[in-house]
């Protein structure tokens, strides 16, 4: 960072419930959360001076149907806008990148995405390498379990681990009023399961979900004007890491700890972390790459496992952690959000409370 | 504040179709390019941003994740922007605000397509079969133009030829059209009235890169610096009623904004030379009126006066531009870099004689996205 930056905070978020099947289109569901939040801030559409959002094609089955997108957002007269064809919280990084320039100070970060339309498990395979792997049609869940595999071979976490991140996480999720899979269900249970993925069961995936959020970010004394406790963004990173999983050891996540360590995590307590666990096992990983102890409450939302809207459970990581700020529940949170097989691309962004 | 930030390295592959090369293999061949002429490499880059048009063109969901290796990108953030046709100069501008804002001081901005991957008309039609494709959307925009402003036929005729000469000039272009003429142009299939064959863009592959830098890191770099004095980004709905298709607003508002922020109250006379998105002949007159270069009516008869020739008074597509050469995820980018060209002197044949100001313009969808730099070799020029 070669300037000091400018404080930009979070202060007006929104989502859709995880619906298993939204019946309705894309863009409705982005209006929904558009229209909500312009009701609850009391801003101006005209007030939102850029807006960015994340989404992907390949979800609907239809190139350029972000371009539909557009008509959930709002755009005339004509916006300042762009688009990331990744999970939104990226969307939410250039925001703030953008928000640095110094001539504008407030932006609206969306994401979207519908799952229900579509195969995920034949989709996602287009996600690796077109010449060597995506012949093969490794798909997400296979990927995830080799990924579990490698972690129970390292005896770095029993089958029991896995079990217990999805019973608390669905057992959190109950009060979330937003979560698509919510339920109690004792670890002994999980594991009389059978197997879906070996080792994975079932109940280590996340569920098939459509829906959106919505995230609005200012600077300074807008921020505290918009919103009585802002979540003010202390640090944001994101990295990579090689597409091939082979090169890779799967039992950490190289890019999350450098992301984490771009982000400023280490520099204070961390009261919750929203995490992107997608399956069960990456919570062990992500706990162990971000440096997160047991003082830390993990996914009080349920997670990713407790409702999965593609390209914006990210961004929604980021919303949960604001609103525990917001409401005064937590001081200083993490989140992260995940790209890629097996963890490969991470983001972090570290939040405040004021005060 | 917005630090300044400049265009120190640029790098392009040939636009032909390229069987023999993988994706991998198409963007490192541009971005190697681009750090070799920044005198930089990959080790140097603090962040890079890849933009491509639909993720169905060549059956890649999300290709950051698999291009991660073959742009160096591992260990480092990488971003992925898609805002339609439009999107090279989006991205370009997206790697602009990675500078401006501070954050990165070295950032790889890398654009391609692979058309030959896959079928771009099938895409461009929503991914359904028998669709009408670009040309289809855009023909009747195009006739209700000519209607408005009067504009003889022969116009889009010349625009098609005048581009094919300039392409002649640059190495990197698609169509090497030696005979090219009116003639030619206008005996040339139908495809959607009024334009002919001719009067198209390609099909093509190929992938463009620069490498953005810091004021600081500009002035250690060896080549003039193209600093981006200012961009604009504009969005519109792609269809309402008293949606006026030939002049959006959002291409007046966004150029509106791009001149106010450079200073620039005469484009015509401060600008030097533009790089239009031109993938349809008759969008030359139609981009001049639609961004205010002349006034409406004015645009058609600036083309036929012959001053956006390469020494006319106000260069169009020096480089040959999108009627030449269409790798579409990257054309708004070769629009970008091309404009850096023309006021870094390096624009080799078809060099614009003592160009100090240069456009670079994208547009994409149903003519709503819109996306535009201006570049000089001066870090504050004066008008």
């Amino acid at each position: 960072m070669s300037t000091t930056p400018r404080d930009v905070a979070i202060v007006a978020t929104s989502q859709t419930p995880s619906y298993r099947l939204f019946n309705d289109s894309e863009p409705k569901l982005i209006m929904r959360c558009v229209n909500d939040i312009l009701e609850r801030t009391g801003l101006d559409r005209s007030e939102l001076q850029f807006t960015i959002a994340g989404s992907c094609d390949y979800l609907s089955g239809m190139p350029f149907a972000f371009v539909s997108n557009i008509d959930g957002v709002g755009a005339w007269p004509p916006v300042y806008e762009s688009h990331v064809e990744m999970d939104a919280a990226w969307a939410l990084n250039e925001a703030w990148l953008r928000l640095q320039l110094g001539d504008i100070d407030v932006a609206l970060v969306i994401g979207s995405g519908k799952s229900s339309p579509g195969r995920p498990r034949e989709v996602f395979p287009l996600q690796t390498d077109p010449y060597v792997m995506a012949p093969l049609g490794l798909d997400p869940v296979s990927l995830a379990g080799i990924q579990a595999r490698a972690l129970l071979d390292a005896g770095i976490a029993t089958e029991r681990d896995f079990a217990e991140v999805v019973s608390r996480s669905r057992r959190d999720a109950q009060s979330n009023p937003n979560a698509q899979v919510a339920k109690d269900v004792p670890v002994d249970e999980l594991l009389d399961q059978p197997y879906f993925s070996a080792p994975l069961r079932k109940h280590d995936l996340p569920p098939i979900s459509d829906g959106a959020a919505a995230v609005v970010l200012a600077v300074g004394d807008r921020a505290r004007e918009i919103s009585e406790r802002p979540a003010w963004i202390r640090g944001i990173d994101h990295r990579i890491e090689s597409h091939h999983p082979g090169l890779r050891d799967l039992t950490t996540s190289t890019s999350t700890a450098q992301a984490a360590a771009g982000a400023g995590v280490s520099a204070g307590p961390v009261d919750v972390a929203e995490l992107m666990v997608n399956y069960s096992p990456e919570e062990i990983v992500l706990r162990r790459a971000l440096g997160l102890d047991d003082a830390t409450r993990v996914n009080p939302s349920g997670g990713p496992l407790a409702g999965h809207p593609v390209m914006a459970t990210g961004l929604v990581r980021i919303l949960e952690a604001a609103n525990r700020i917001s409401a005064g529940e937590a001081q200083r949170a993490v989140a992260h959000a995940s790209s890629g097989p097996c963890l490969q691309q991470n983001l972090v962004c570290v939040l405040e409370g004021e005060g | 504040m917005a630090r300044p930030c400049a265009v120190v390295g640029i790098g392009q592959t040939k636009y032909r179709r390229q069987l023999e090369v993988t994706l991998d293999g198409l963007v490192r061949e541009a971005a190697l390019q681009a750090l070799e002429d920044a005198d930089m490499t990959f080790a140097d880059i603090d962040a890079v941003v890849i933009g491509k048009a639909p993720d169905a063109l060549e059956a890649v969901m999300m290709p950051e994740l698999s291009l991660a290796d073959a742009l160096g990108a591992v260990g480092k953030p990488i971003h992925r922007v898609h805002t339609a046709g439009s999107v090279g100069a989006s991205t370009a501008i997206t790697g602009v605000t990675m500078i401006e804002s501070g954050r990165y001081d070295r950032v790889l901005v890398v654009c391609y397509e692979k058309q030959s991957e896959g079928n771009a008309t099938w895409a461009l039609s929503g991914g359904r079969s028998g669709g009408q494709g670009a040309g289809g959307t855009f023909a009747p925009w195009i006739r209700s133009y000519i209607s408005r402003s009067g504009a003889p036929e022969y116009i889009g005729w010349m625009v098609a030829v005048k581009d094919r000469q300039n392409a002649l000039k640059n190495p990197y272009a698609h169509l090497r059209i030696e005979d090219i003429s009116i003639d030619k142009v206008k005996e040339s299939p139908m495809l959607w009235e009024p334009l002919h064959f001719l009067e198209s863009c390609p099909s093509s592959d190929g992938a463009a890169a620069i490498v953005l830098g810091s004021e600081e890191v500009a002035r250690r770099c060896p080549q003039q610096p193209a600093w981006v004095i200012a961009h604009a980004k504009r969005t519109e709905f792609s269809s309402f009623p008293g949606r006026d298709t030939v002049k959006p607003r959002a291409g007046v508002d966004c150029s509106a904004a791009l001149y106010a922020k450079a200073g620039i109250t005469n484009p015509l006379e401060q600008i030097d030379c533009a790089e239009l998105y031109v993938p349809f002949s008759w969008y030359e007159p139609m981009w001049l009126e639609g961004h205010d270069i002349t006034p409406e009516g004015e645009g058609w008869k600036l083309t036929e006066s012959g001053e956006t020739e390469l020494r006319g008074r106000f260069p169009v597509n020096p480089s040959g531009g999108v009627l030449s050469s269409n790798p579409i995820g990257a054309s708004g980018l070769i629009r970008c870099l091309e404009a850096a060209n023309q006021v870094r002197g390096t624009a080799g044949e078809y060099q614009v004689d003592g160009a100090r100001v240069a456009l670079g313009h994208a547009y994409g969808g149903a003519a709503q996205y819109f996306a535009m730099w201006l570049v000089s070799s001066e870090l504050q020029p004066t008008f």
